[in-house]
């Protein structure tokens, strides 16, 4: 006997992520999924988000990693709330991770949760966590080919930061030809040159995740 | 890993359907890839073989539909297939194109006794 199902295989991240959307719209709490490459430089970049968006915004982090406390010390040092994820070896987060790990922090209390995703550059873009905006890094020095061999990821988020562009000079790094494929996988894709070294196009980044946090959260 | 979440998910949606229809044995399970959806089907047989045992799924083959990744062109209206994640008219070269097939992934029937 053949029975008809048609059902989505994800469809409990789907629900799940819907939830959480759900929960920071009545919040009033706007979520950056932060993607990218083994020390890409996530965590540097949070860091320099923080410094700047923690003058307008109330700042939390949750820091996915697959072992280990090292980036959320980092965070908390700065006194800003902050939760590590541990996935035990899973290679992305998922929503119902996300949903779990809200209770460790007052709601009432953020404006902003910024999410540092597992470094990886695959299975992460397909799992929405419930995030208002996704915030691809790649690094200079990992190539320049990157964006073509990892369609989904840079196909799937707003922002591409290009970081560590002080380093620039020391490869071979075409960014106009990242910049095209980028714009063909995602025309709407936004695009910056950052140095999280130097801060070196910092400023433009604060100034469009402000616009779209703005356009979300009333103050 | 992720793997096994997806596998986790289908034998998730055969239980459910086992309440509802009450069948002992499931022989195949039909599923639909899309080729955005990101999921490359080659293991997924196998994992699905470790995760289901014990399960009503078990034994089960997993029959897999791929669905061509295809765009519709809003300048021109040009229908084609997307190639690598193009998303660039093979018509009129316009970037304002939408995705109408490829990002599906879910269990289409089941085949059972
Ligand atoms: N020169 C230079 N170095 C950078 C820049 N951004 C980060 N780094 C360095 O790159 C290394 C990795 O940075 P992290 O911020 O830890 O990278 P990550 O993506 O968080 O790494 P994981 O969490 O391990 O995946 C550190 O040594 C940083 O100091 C940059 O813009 N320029
Ligand atoms: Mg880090
Ligand atoms: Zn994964
Ligand atoms: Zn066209």
């Amino acid at each position: 006997m053949e029975i008809k199902v048609v059902k989505q295989i994800l469809e409990w991240n789907e629900d799940c992520s819907n939830e959480i959307k759900d929960t920071f719209e009545k919040k009033n709490i706007y979520m950056i999924n932060v993607m990218g490459s083994p020390g890409a430089g996530k965590t540097s970049l949070i860091v320099n988000l923080i410094n700047e968006l923690r003058k307008y915004y109330k700042i939390a982090v949750i820091e996915g990693d697959i072992a280990g406390q090292i980036d959320a010390e980092k965070i908390k040092k700065m006194d800003i709330p902050v939760v590590q994820l541990n996935t035990d070896g899973a290679c992305h987060i998922e929503a119902m991770s996300i949903k779990h790990i809200l209770q460790y922090f007052n709601l009432d209390e953020i404006d902003v949760i910024i999410v540092e995703n597992i470094g990886n550059l695959v299975c992460p873009a397909e799992f929405n966590i419930g995030e208002d905006i996704r915030v691809a890094i790649l690094s200079i020095p990992e190539g320049d080919d990157k964006v073509e061999k990892y369609p989904l990821m840079f196909s799937t988020s707003e922002i591409l930061v290009l970081n560590k562009y002080d380093m620039k000079s020391y490869f071979d790094f075409d960014d106009k030809k990242v910049e095209s494929v980028a714009r063909e996988l995602n025309p709407n894709i936004n695009i910056f040159r950052v140095s999280n070294k130097t801060k070196e196009g910092l400023n433009e980044l604060v100034n469009a995740l402000k616009n779209a946090i703005d356009k979300k959260i009333k103050k | 890993m992720h793997e096994l979440s997806i596998t986790e998910g289908i034998i998730k949606i055969v239980e459910s359907e086992a309440k509802k229809h009450h069948f002992n044995k499931v022989n195949s399970i039909k599923l639909v890839v899309g080729e955005l959806s990101g999921v490359f089907p080659q293991l997924i047989q196998e994992y699905f073989n470790i995760a289901s045992r014990g399960t009503i799924a078990e034994g089960a083959e997993l029959i897999i539909r791929r669905v061509e990744a295809r765009m519709k062109c809003n300048e021109c209206g040009n229908e084609s297939i997307i190639e690598r994640h193009r998303l660039r008219c093979k018509n009129c070269g316009s970037l304002n194109v939408r995705i109408t097939a490829g990002k599906e992934f879910y269990v289409d029937s089941l085949e059972v006794d």
